[in-house]
């Protein structure tokens, strides 16, 4: 996909609707899965997959290509989403998410096509983020770091040692998008990690906060992130679970949503009544 | 009155050898293929200095990335320099490549079957700064990791060979690193085969099978042994993982007892691991093991320590002695 320079923002809201139509096709499946964090991602993805991201998914490893490293594993099934919105992974394919033999796994394997890392190790990301931006820009290469990571992992240690490392090699090739849902495995922040925006421009990233959900804001801080002053990106997205489905939203916060069989149609319905997000 | 020993600072040589020795054996080679391989980069974790990584830092100073004293970011880092077509060459310490780094070692690297080469200074007891720098437990936590390869070099053209033999290996590695003024037992240049063992002596009453540092120490154990009578064998392993279970079956099977001798705990290193290979292959030779105790090793004067903890000559010769004679 080529970065365009006026871009469509309704369109990339219609894709990101098809992002959480497939979170919930293939959560249906298995009556379960890691579904508030698939519909809350779903817009960065759409803007990064659809329009900001250099890539191609007939040449999914090519040199010098942009790449998105998604750094909590479980979310893959955003991930798998927006492959399967590229072509990449047939649509036919999303019902088996977490079945047993499924290449579209509950937690990123790299031997899926598209996937960068191995994620679902909490940490894990960003220094792999780093040792990829750092080996592009050895080759002069133009190609871009996208590095998803939560609020729960900046409880990791070795975010943080990451962090201060890319600010330090002035690592401008380097994005990090900071998913703050407020949930982790145990409920609600169980550390509160307040203030994010101000840890990371202390750690030396030009940094700027947004709204996850808004498609011209992430849009607009994406195309921010393009400045090449010699210090690397920090967004930090505030989302909510379940964004797009109402009753989503408002069930009580849950790491990993259950949903019993007769629910499904009536939160596909919820989606397409918000029409575009 | 006996003259008080004191422990040497971080880096200084602690000799131990009489034999003659080569200065930085890895470094210099890392740096002479840097000159072949564009792709080879070196990286450290504040640790450059003592790791002997500094000839390839002055050789490709653009090559060269110092992560601060951050291990697992420096493996995290390697790994994504991989995943763009690096070859790097990650140099701290044993204890913290295994105990720290433990995870990113197991899944970015060995798991992706990333090209990252984790070159791992102070090896079981050759430091007296205490169990905190003594890597007593790494190569059994590291053979444990699938895809993994192992290496424990005993001396500095061993040192060399394998450097060079890692290099054009694709896929993970972790080095035992034997740095300073490293002593040279394998006088001529040996070429190194990733897992496979060299049979160095045959002997029909006591076989040390040995890695590492120690296979110095078994050799010279052997010939102050033969001289005594005894008909001594050595099979050296220096790769830990894939083990060479075809020449230790072979081996054992050729001697009446074995001695096996590391630098390294002796429950899940190379003696755990030749029991192992015997009992596979229904060979009934008697093993008694030569290495560190289950246990953390205090502060102290590296050659006393190992003294007191039974990882010198004088120590296989006696198990040796003791086993030939039961």
């Amino acid at each position: 996909m080529q970065t365009a320079q006026s871009p469509d923002i309704d369109a990339l809201r219609r894709r990101a609707g098809n992002l959480r139509r497939h979170v919930l096709l293939m959560a249906r499946g298995p009556g379960q899965g890691y579904v508030g964090q698939g519909l809350a991602i779903a817009d960065v993805l759409a803007a990064l997959y659809f329009h900001e991201m250099r890539w191609n998914p007939q040449d999914l490893t090519a040199a010098g290509r942009d790449r998105f490293v998604l750094s909590t594993g479980h979310y893959s099934i955003a991930l798998w989403a927006a492959l399967a919105e590229a072509g990449v992974i047939p649509l036919s394919e999303l019902p088996t998410y977490g079945a047993d033999g499924s290449r579209l796994a509950m937690s990123t394997m790299d031997s899926t096509p598209g996937v960068e890392m191995i994620g679902g190790s909490l940490g894990h990301g960003l220094g792999q983020a780093i040792g990829m931006a750092m080996g592009e820009r050895m080759q002069s290469s133009a190609a871009r770091i996208f590095c998803e990571l939560s609020d729960g992992e900046l409880q990791e240690g070795a975010t943080w040692e990451a962090a201060m490392a890319a600010g330090h090699f002035g690592l401008d090739n380097l994005v990090a998008l900071v998913d703050c849902n407020g949930i982790q495995a145990d409920g609600p922040m169980v550390l509160d990690m307040e203030p994010v925006a101000s840890k990371w421009s202390a750690f030396g990233w030009a940094t700027r906060e947004i709204n996850g959900n808004d498609m011209q804001s992430v849009v607009d801080a994406l195309a921010a992130a393009r400045d090449t002053a010699g210090r690397p990106h920090a967004i930090i997205l505030r989302t909510t679970p379940g964004q797009g489905v109402p009753s989503l939203v408002t069930r009580e916060k849950s790491h990993f949503i259950r949903v019993e069989p007769h629910e499904w149609d009536a939160l596909l319905a919820e989606l397409d009544a918000g029409g575009i997000t | 009155m006996s003259q008080t020993r004191f422990t040497r600072a971080m880096g200084q040589d602690e000799g131990g050898s009489a034999r003659a020795s080569l200065d930085a054996p890895f470094g210099k080679t890392l740096a002479e293929l840097g000159r072949q391989d564009p792709r080879i980069l070196g990286l450290t974790a504040d640790l450059g200095k003592y790791t002997d990584i500094l000839p390839f830092r002055d050789a490709f100073p653009d090559r060269f990335i110092n992560v601060g004293m951050a291990e697992q970011n420096l493996i995290g880092v390697a790994a994504g320099l991989a995943r763009t077509g690096y070859v790097p060459f990650a140099t701290t310490y044993g204890v913290f490549a295994s105990r720290r780094a433990y995870d990113y070692v197991a899944i970015a690297c060995a798991h992706s079957r990333l090209n990252v080469k984790i070159i791992a200074g102070l090896p079981g007891l050759t430091t007296g700064y205490g169990g905190t720098h003594q890597a007593i437990e790494d190569t059994a936590l590291m053979c444990m990791i699938p895809g993994l390869v192992v290496i424990d070099p005993c001396d500095a053209t061993e040192t060399m060979a394998a450097t060079r033999a890692i290099a054009a290996y694709e896929g993970p590695v972790y080095m035992r690193l034997l740095r300073g003024k490293v002593p040279v037992v394998f006088e001529e240049h040996v070429p190194f085969e990733i897992g496979k063992a060299r049979w160095l002596r045959t002997g029909s009453d006591v076989g040390f099978i040995s890695t590492g540092l120690m296979t110095e120490r078994a050799i010279d154990a052997a010939r102050v042994l033969t001289a005594e009578g005894l008909s001594v064998g050595v099979l050296h392993v220096p790769t830990l993982k894939p083990l060479d279970t075809r020449a230790i079956a072979a081996f054992a099977a050729s001697v009446r007892h074995l001695v096996t001798a590391e630098n390294h705990v002796t429950r899940g290193g190379l003696a755990t691991m030749t029991a192992e290979v015997l009992f596979d292959a229904g060979v009934s030779t008697r093993l008694t093991r030569v290495g560190l105790p289950d246990q953390f090793i205090e502060c102290g004067v590296v050659a006393s320590l190992q003294e007191r903890y039974g990882i010198t000559t004088t120590r296989l010769i006696a198990a040796a002695a003791a086993a030939a004679a039961s």
